[in-house]
């Protein structure tokens, strides 16, 4: 389908008088995030997380491969992701638009090349046997910031998994099932969050940023820039392809803010995981 | 592979001889290239990129133009003898979309579109050698030949690698610096300092992103000060060029004029 007609001048004129006055169409303050909220599923691995509208479900499961030979001692982690049309109607699968390939390349570059899971201790058996762990990302609906919903899904999904426990005598590989030995965690190297924050055209004349855009404000937005970053304010990806040009000093401001956020997210993210693991049942008898 | 190479040693040297905030030798040629009504090729050290600008002409497909405003189209092709292994890469390489993605949404808010409705401007970026810097030589390279084909822009877009080691910060990154140590790439408008364009993709602490990226913007105020000579000694060459063919009395020797009006 191609392109969805842009937003209506009234809808236009009135979002950026609100925007002037920091005032948002739904109500929130101008850098406050939807809460969001995390399913968990009955398999281990499986998440779906909600910000307001927008719902990205993500799964994560593993199998153990041969690895290639350049690189012996490492797993393999891969993510695929589409937007299919059930996130909105302009998408359609196979065909990659603008919207896709940033957002595609934005999850490979958060949760794959930061280095967010430990490769080395997936290795099984050097150069003959590895984890191949493969993320799987659907977006249910699109409600604005999808980027963000994804990243967050993925990342909580890669928490939530449990691989299961493999023992290995000499050159023999025993693979335990979970019902005999409990599934073990991935290990992380580091936990990152993406924050996007939506800029309006004339943002030196006093519209300010916008954090985790709706629809409508993402539509209109003259820019977007995306942070990725972990609780230990460590950055992890920084993202301003193009849109209204911005002064070094907002920049700074915006990171810092996005290094707040990103530690409520992290006991956020830490509370449901807890939670969730104490109303589940892993023992072995 | 570890870096048995050091990348900034005692004295303050890099790898390829430079101090830590030295860039590499810029070259830039404004000389024409078929038909194009722009071209560009900026080398950066090792990295040479060459950028032909089309346009604004009438858009191929009409469904994709714009009532009160030119698009922009980027298209980049990225030559297999350009790394130090000859590799093919495909067009819908995801890598070179995203590149292609970046430099049209930079370039969107600069070119003054809305005075060509209903129109295209074709940006052919075209990568013939890579040695690190490839975002920020095609940055530099696609303004200068938007510059060379007489679009009006509203700022030059001037782009800088950086990276940090070690709590150093580096300037302009070879391929060598790129794999080892975490970088990013800015894009400032000199005029007005503010930032268009900003890429990392590599962990860095806050504190550290900071610093560099304050160094960087600074930076490519040095970048703007090459593209503003390269393109002041075209522009210098082409009026003399026409005041060469025109009446003697009217050839004062005074370069800034335009027009030869014949004083009779």
């Amino acid at each position: 389908m191609p392109r969805p007609p842009s937003p209506s001048i009234p809808e236009k004129e009135f979002v950026y008088g609100a925007l002037k006055q920091s005032l948002r169409i739904d109500g929130r303050a101008m850098l406050e995030m939807r809460t969001p909220t995390l399913t968990f599923g009955p398999e281990l691995g499986w998440v779906e997380c909600s910000l307001g509208k927008t719902r990205v479900l993500a799964q994560v499961d593993g199998k153990m491969v041969k690895p290639p030979p350049e690189r012996p001692l490492e797993g393999l982690i891969s993510i695929h992701s589409e937007l299919s049309s059930m996130a909105a109607n302009e998408f359609e699968p196979g065909r990659a638009s603008d919207q896709e390939v940033t957002i595609t390349r934005m999850l490979d570059k958060v949760l794959r090349r930061s280095d967010a899971v430990d490769k080395e201790s997936l290795c099984v058996l050097a150069g003959q046997r590895v984890w191949h762990i493969r993320l799987t990302l659907h977006v249910l609906a699109d409600a604005g910031n999808m980027l963000d919903c994804a990243c967050l899904a993925g990342i909580v999904a890669l928490k939530h998994f449990r691989r299961p426990e493999v023992e290995v005598v000499g050159d023999e590989i025993t693979v335990h099932h979970p019902s005999e030995r409990a599934p073990v965690p991935l290990s992380l190297h580091h936990t990152p969050y993406c924050l996007t924050f939506a800029f309006f055209p004339d943002s030196h004349a006093g519209t300010p940023p916008v954090l985790d855009p709706a629809h409508l404000e993402e539509t209109l937005a003259a820019g977007l820039l995306s942070v990725a970053l972990n609780a230990q304010r460590e950055l992890c990806v920084v993202q301003k392809a193009g849109g209204v040009p911005l002064p070094p000093a907002t920049v700074m401001d915006i990171v810092d803010v996005a290094v707040q956020r990103a530690r409520e997210l992290d006991a956020l993210v830490e509370r449901a995981l807890r939670e969730d693991w104490a109303g589940r049942d892993v023992e072995v008898r | 592979m570890s870096s048995r190479v050091e990348i900034l040693n005692d004295g303050g040297f890099r790898s390829d001889g430079r101090k830590q905030y030295e860039l590499r030798d810029i070259t830039i040629d404004l000389s024409q290239q078929g038909t194009a009504d722009g071209s560009a090729t900026i080398t950066h050290g090792l990295t040479q990129v060459m950028v032909t600008v089309f346009g604004p002409r009438e858009a191929k497909m009409r469904s994709q133009t714009l009532h009160d405003r030119a698009v922009l189209n980027v298209e980049i092709n990225v030559a297999p003898f350009s790394t130090g292994e000859r590799r093919k890469r495909s067009r819908a390489d995801r890598r070179i979309l995203e590149l292609a993605a970046a430099i049209e949404s930079t370039f969107e808010p600069v070119v003054q579109t809305s005075l060509y409705p209903r129109s295209q401007i074709d940006i052919y970026v075209h990568v013939l050698q890579q040695d690190g810097g490839l975002l920020q030589a095609a940055v530099n390279a696609t303004t200068l030949a938007l510059v060379t084909a007489g679009v009006p822009l509203l700022d030059f877009v001037c782009a800088v690698s950086g990276g940090v080691h070690a709590a150093a910060p580096l300037l302009d990154l070879t391929t060598l610096e790129e794999n080892d140590v975490p970088n990013l790439t800015v894009a400032v408008m000199p005029r007005t300092r503010a930032v268009t364009l900003l890429t990392m993709e590599t962990r860095l602490h806050v504190d550290r992103f900071r610093a560099l990226f304050e160094l960087a913007c600074e930076a490519g105020q040095t970048v703007h000060k090459e593209m503003k000579r390269a393109v002041r000694g075209r522009t210098v060459a082409l009026v003399g060029a026409m005041d060469a063919g025109g009446p003697k009395h009217a050839s004062s020797g005074d370069p800034d004029r335009d027009v030869i009006m014949d004083d009779r």
